[in-house]
């Protein structure tokens, strides 16, 4: 048994769970978990009122069902809301009162929240199922007057700024997943940079789903007030498991007059084995605010891993002159389904976006890319750009590309490419007759495709990256 | 409405067709009845609401048709700009077939044939069944090819109000076989819901080339379907100049079934005041080598509004495709609105398909050059929208009907 459990790991070296007891909130989605969840939490009272006005609605909401990707009915009443190491009754006040098991976890992971301490260059807050375990650098940044912890610690200690902008951005009657989100939220960052202050490192989070049966609900928050700047990195794995797990977080973005948010994914969940069994269903609600005039917000998002990845990272550019920018690669292989993409509503005037998505499937994998570009009639004179090229390798996977692109301003402009084609002979020939095995030279390939995006990414983040683009494709070939 | 369907398909089938075709028709009404008005709930009709259109438009919609009476030829309408075979339908009845200037014994022409079903979850299509009068079959003989293009009239005189009237026709064309067809659009009377359906079937090397003029301004809400299957080396030829109507939705299904079979959809939008149409295009590419070429453009004025959607399939066994789609729009008031939604939907990995879509207003620095020499604002302005949009006009492959096309648009050279 061991040994196949090894044996499994080597496709996805982030497989392995770690044995720790759990304390969890009853089974099931109720009025009940959320208060449960709430006290645990010892949220204020405005906050529970929120979380169960979100429950109202989602009775009423429905689950969507348009998307390419289709799923086995999930069962809600079947899931654990909330699961925390037990150890996190009392929250450790610092490192050193960690569960040492955790803190091997995360150095498995490569994330070693303690050497992290020596290094310089990047503050990581890491969530651990429903909880976030720890924060690094938080004397540096706290010395500039940025805020960056957990959203329950932010709920405690920076209330009125919670309570200012949260749900400003994605409303509780959203969607479906939205609002789940909203009423059972368990944990998730909360960043904000005050005015003028250019955040001296990049921020991080680390996501790990590890209890099994658990849903992970998280919710994350940056405010970048005027004249700030920050990069901001977002990190997720899981164990292997069998059965399907589900993710459903919630980001949003607000970025006041002047101020620049980049946002970084690369996102690696368990993407299930070889025969689509297992996996991480990754239903993740991402939207941007562009409140002030001249603010900018870029997503960058690598994504390789998820059986199923649902996603659409959104910038509202209401401020004028503000820009949204969207760099995407997205790998497909084995049985992985995505429907991914983004959407610019503009209404600001002299708003501009990018969009540059780049999918690969390969396997009996399908990718869809889905659009949307609204230019709305006070949108004066602003613009929109869009790529997305897809690549197939083999004919049993499939490649879509579904923009809807709506233009009610004659001063603006948009444009749309679209290209799908697969790998060219010509092209691995060359590579091949200069001594790469083939696997090298679609590796080396699908890097030249992707460097568009890539060159985005953080330093730090671009290398692990490349890497990954190099390992989800590993076996497609031939 | 469900009521007046019902009264009106008794009171207009009741002593024209036999109790087993009455039966048939029924059962399509009930699909209607069941579905309704396509509305925005449909992906397809996101963008264009039919249900809202007819109900904000036409208001209470007639389904009676008295299909014993019969309608006078308005014989203004005819064309006299060349010699051609000609389909009359008026009010909702055919009135003439005539193919006089062919060799009668390479063209046959059924009535009253059993329905085809084609697979297609639209409820117009059921409309369409249940109360149109006839099903016509034409069946081109193979290696025919017909002498002069044959131009189906679409005409309504004022008689016609707030009413739904059908028409299906279903082409057979046999190996070898070709074809060329002008829709020509022209109403008397406002405020009608017309709703038609072709059926063609294109066997080896056949040669089919369709043409459909809306230009002339008229107040009644249209829907057009094509449904286009082609057998290996067949081309089709789709020309599409939508403009006059309130609104029109013009749908081209198409399925390239077998290998080097091709298809061309080329279209214009030209739209003034509130006028809102719309194309949907889609191009199945179903085996080896096949190829698929879409070019649309618009431009539009005052408040009205375009919609393009294109769709590109290809199935994991249709190797070495070529699909290509462009749509470019143009416009030229604040109130305009352009919708488009190109999709790709692909299942094989070595083919090459693109799609492209821009819109924005006219070009200042262009505008520019052409003042400064010597032209005034509105002159330039139609020297630039004419330039965009012959580039469409230039891919029609047959001359006589580009002149045609090119009269009636006022473009002449």
């Amino acid at each position: 048994m061991r040994e196949k459990e090894i044996e499994k790991l080597k496709d996805y070296k982030y497989g392995f769970s770690t044995d720790i007891e759990n304390f969890k909130a009853p089974k099931g989605l109720n009025e009940k978990v959320i208060r449960f969840i709430s006290k645990i939490k010892k949220e204020p009272k405005w906050l529970l009122d929120w979380r169960l006005k979100a429950f109202e609605r989602l009775k009423v909401l429905k689950e969507p069902d348009w998307q390419k990707p289709k799923y086995p009915k999930i069962n809600y009443q079947d899931l654990y809301y909330y699961s925390a190491p037990k150890s996190f009754k009392e929250k450790p006040k610092n490192l050193d009162d960690l569960d040492p098991k955790l803190l091997e976890t995360y150095k498995k992971l490569g994330i070693p929240l303690q050497e992290q301490k020596r290094l310089n260059g990047i503050a990581v807050d890491a969530v651990f199922d429903s909880v976030s375990v720890a924060t690094t650098f938080k004397d540096k940044l706290t010395e500039k007057g940025i805020i960056f912890c957990s959203i329950s610690e932010a709920v405690q200690k920076h209330p009125e700024l919670v309570k200012k902008y949260l749900g400003t951005v994605i409303p509780l009657s959203d969607h479906f997943f939205a609002t789940l989100n909203s009423a059972v939220f368990t944990d998730g960052s909360f960043v904000y940079i005050p005015p003028g202050v250019r955040c001296p490192m990049e921020l991080s989070t680390y996501f790990r789903i590890n209890a099994s049966d658990t849903g992970q609900f998280e919710r994350t928050l940056i405010i970048a007030d005027k004249g700030s700047y920050v990069s901001y990195l977002e990190g997720c794995t899981a164990p292997m498991r069998d059965e399907n797990q589900l993710h459903a977080a919630n980001v949003e973005l607000v970025a006041l007059d002047d101020a620049e948010i980049k946002y970084s994914t690369v996102q690696n969940w368990y993407p299930g084995d070889k025969d689509g069994k297992g996996g991480i269903y990754n239903f993740v609600t991402k939207r941007g605010l562009c409140k002030g005039n001249n603010s900018k917000i870029s997503w960058t998002q690598v994504e390789t891993g998820s059986a199923i990845t649902w996603k659409y990272p959104s910038c509202i550019l209401r401020g004028n002159n503000s820009i949204g920018e969207f760099y995407s690669i997205a790998i497909t292989n084995n049985h992985q389904k995505a429907d991914t993409g983004t959407k610019m509503i503009h209404i600001g005037k002299n708003t501009k976006s990018k969009i540059i998505s780049k999918g690969i499937s390969a396997g009996y994998s399908d990718m869809t890319y889905r659009g949307l570009v609204d230019i709305s009639q006070k949108a004066k004179n602003s613009s929109n750009y869009t790529q997305c090229d897809s690549l197939l390798m083999g004919n049993k996977c499939g490649a879509h590309t579904v923009p809807y692109i709506k233009n009610k301003n004659s001063d603006s402009t948009i444009a749309h490419e679209a290209t799908t084609s697969k790998i060219s002979e010509e092209q691995l020939h060359y590579c091949q007759q200069r001594g790469l095995n083939q696997e090298e030279a679609v590796g080396l390939i699908v890097n030249g495709f992707c460097k568009e995006v890539l060159q985005q990414l953080p330093m730090e983040f671009a290398v692990e990256a490349q890497k990954l683009v190099g390992i989800s494709l590993e076996g497609s070939v031939g | 409405m469900e009521n007046r369907a019902k009264t009106d398909f008794g009171k207009t089938f009741k002593d024209h067709l036999s109790k087993d075709d009455v039966n048939t028709k029924e059962k399509y009404l009930n699909n209607f009845l069941k579905k309704g008005f396509p509305s925005r709930k449909l992906e397809n009709w996101k963008f264009s609401d039919l249900n809202q259109i007819i109900r904000n438009n036409i208001g209470e919609l007639n389904f009676y048709n008295n299909f014993s009476n019969k309608n006078d030829l308005d014989s203004s309408i005819l064309t006299n700009k060349f010699e051609h075979n000609k389909i009359v339908f008026i009010n909702g009845k055919i009135e003439q077939i005539d193919f006089s200037s062919e060799d009668q014994k390479q063209i046959d022409i059924e009535k009253n044939r059993k329905i085809k079903i084609i697979k297609e979850e639209n409820s117009l299509l059921d409309l369409n069944n249940a109360f149109n009068d006839n099903n016509y079959l034409v069946r081109i003989k193979s290696n025919y090819k017909l002498k002069k293009p044959l131009i189906v009239y679409h005409t309504t005189n004022k008689k016609l109000k707030s009413t739904n009237i059908n028409l299906q026709l279903n082409f057979l064309l046999e190996k070898n076989s070709s074809l060329r067809i002008i829709d020509i659009f022209n109403e008397k009377s406002e405020k009608n819901f017309i709703n038609i359906f072709y059926n063609f079937d294109l066997k080896k090397d056949a040669i089919l080339k369709n043409y459909k003029i809306d230009y002339l301004k008229n107040n009644n809400i249209k829907y057009f379907y094509n449904n286009i299957d082609q057998d290996a080396n067949s081309i089709s030829e789709t020309f599409i100049l939508s403009s006059g109507s309130k609104f029109i939705k013009n749908e081209i299904n198409c399925n390239l079934k077998d290998k080097y079979s091709s298809a061309f959809v080329n279209g214009i939008f030209s739209l003034e005041d509130q006028n809102h149409h719309e194309i949907r295009t889609t191009v199945k590419h179903l085996n080896e080598n096949t190829k698929s070429y879409q070019l649309i453009k618009s431009v539009l004025n005052d408040k009205s509004k375009a919609v393009y959607q294109g769709k590109i399939y290809v199935d994991s066994i249709a190797q070495k495709t070529d699909g290509y789609q462009l749509s470019k729009a143009v416009l030229l008031n604040e109130d305009t609105e352009f919708n488009a939604k190109p999709e790709l939907e692909i299942y094989a990995d070595d083919v090459k398909c693109s799609h492209g879509s821009a819109s924005g207003s006219l070009n200042e620095n262009s505008i520019f050059y052409l003042r400064s020499r010597g032209l005034n604002y509105k002159e330039a302005k139609n020297l630039l929208i004419k330039g965009f949009l012959l580039d469409v006009i230039d891919k029609i492959t047959d001359e006589e009907i580009k002149n045609f096309i090119k009269d009636t648009m006022g473009f002449k050279e």
